[in-house]
């Protein structure tokens, strides 16, 4: 791979950096483990690990199954949003959307339980049908003349 | 294996100068095992090594250890730590985590087989550093987690909330959030545009890594993920440049970190693919 710059620190290659290198303690350790873990040269050790020949999603789920409140701690959470990775956390803008949608819902149910109404299973679908038909908060009266039946929640 | 023998830990390969021996002085590794530097005749680049328990070290037990990430977290430390101790004295090769040979004469020998590919690669790197570049992009309204308040997006809709059903309210914020996010990621694809132009002005090389898919700063989606190889002397303008791309670009945000010693480039041939290095070459 040629390189078109001159190389003008060739002369004085003990002269120390005119850059800083930080500490070990000042970098992320996320930017750390994806240097260490991934990158650098590998060449055949006698000691095989290959582990690190594996992806390091792979190490990501070890780390995750080994200790996930200790990583959190040091603010390592980058499987939070890797839906393979995922159990109870986000899992990106859908689960983010998905889990919005479901308080939402939520929220909409017990509205409609305190005014008295029979609530419906299909909530959302109604309010979006509804959209520019009710005056007020004073809907469920509205609601309840909705065309499409309510649905029988076991009742 | 001589199961009771220490073995030898390799951090990288750097030119064999008495600067850098002297650098090593007092500087503790793996284990907080003193760090020297390990020549094989005339080469002129040396493996930086220490000693390492075979019992801690062995495959068997390495592999247990890559799930402890306590341990995980210790030796990549000190790993790096030696590495970039060395790198602000001379050009380092940053070898892989845990790369260890049974004893000195084993890693010498891998040391003499490779010696010369050292050299050239050392040689290419001599006065440049790595810069990691990252974009993050801040969701829209993340903040609240009732979905109640969306953010500054969807204050345009905020004025008739009260007169809104529940509902409707909802799908209006609903779809100011869901345009507000669109413009952001239209921002950051501007931004890592910009970033992709100014980039050669200062760096020879670029490598590629994939986002860091996840909340590493809060609750920012990382969208790019590259790292630079940037002279010296033009790292500060890097990061003035870098800084200035993304000005006017609402919720993106660019990170700059380093210097690191050149990790990402230390390979001769990286992972070939888009964006590898060599692509990022300056005019």
């Amino acid at each position: 791979m040629s390189d078109p710059l001159p190389d003008r620190f060739g002369s004085v290659p003990s002269r120390a950096a005119p850059v800083p290198y930080g500490p070990s303690s000042s970098a992320n350790l996320a930017d750390i483990l994806e240097r260490v873990l991934d990158k650098g040269i590998v060449i055949a050790g006698d000691i095989r690990i290959n582990l690190l020949d594996i992806e390091l999603l792979t190490i990501k789920l070890r780390i995750l199954v080994a200790s996930v409140d200790k990583a959190k701690e040091m603010g390592i959470d980058w499987w939070e949003h890797d839906p393979s990775l995922s159990s109870k956390h986000t899992g990106g803008p859908l689960a983010e959307e998905n889990r919005r949608l479901r308080a939402e819902l939520e929220a909409l149910r017990r509205e409609r339980l305190a005014t008295g109404e029979p609530p419906e299973a299909e909530v959302f679908e109604d309010v979006e049908a509804a959209d520019g038909a009710e005056p007020e908060d004073e809907a469920p009266p509205a609601r309840a003349t909705r065309k499409r039946p309510p649905r029988k929640r076991g009742t | 294996m001589n199961a009771r023998e220490d073995l030898t830990y390799v951090y990288a390969a750097v030119p064999d100068t008495r600067e850098v021996r002297a650098s090593l002085g007092g500087l503790r590794g793996v284990s907080g095992a003193p760090v020297s530097l390990l020549a094989a005749g005339t080469a002129p680049v040396a493996f930086v090594v220490s000693r390492v328990a075979p019992d801690e070290f062995d495959e068997r037990t390495l592999k247990a250890r890559f799930e402890d990430l306590e341990w995980l977290e210790g030796v990549a430390r000190a790993h790096h730590e030696v590495v970039q101790t060395v790198a602000r004295h001379d050009t380092v090769l940053p070898l892989r985590l845990a790369t260890v040979y049974q004893n000195d004469d084993r890693a010498r020998r891998a040391l003499t087989d490779q010696s010369r590919a050292f050299t050239e690669r050392i040689a290419l790197l001599r006065g440049r550093s790595e810069f990691g570049v990252k974009l993050y992009v801040s969701p829209a309204g993340s903040t609240d987690r009732t979905g109640r308040t969306d953010g500054a997006e969807s204050r345009e809709g905020a004025a008739d909330d009260a007169s809104l059903t529940p509902g409707k309210a909802y799908l209006r914020r609903r779809r100011a959030q869901h345009s507000a996010q669109e413009t952001r990621y239209r921002y950051a694809q501007e931004a890592a545009a910009r970033v992709e132009a100014l980039a050669p002005r200062f760096s020879t090389h670029r490598v590629r890594h994939p986002a860091q898919t996840g909340a590493l700063a809060g609750p920012e989606e990382n969208v790019l993920n590259d790292a630079y190889l940037v002279p010296h002397d033009r790292a500060e303008e890097f990061r003035t440049a870098l800084a200035a791309a993304v000005e006017g670009l609402d919720g993106v945000r660019v990170e700059v970190t380093g210097p690191w010693a050149p990790y990402s480039f230390a390979t001769p041939s990286p992972p070939s693919g888009p964006g590898a290095a060599g692509e990022g070459a300056a005019p």
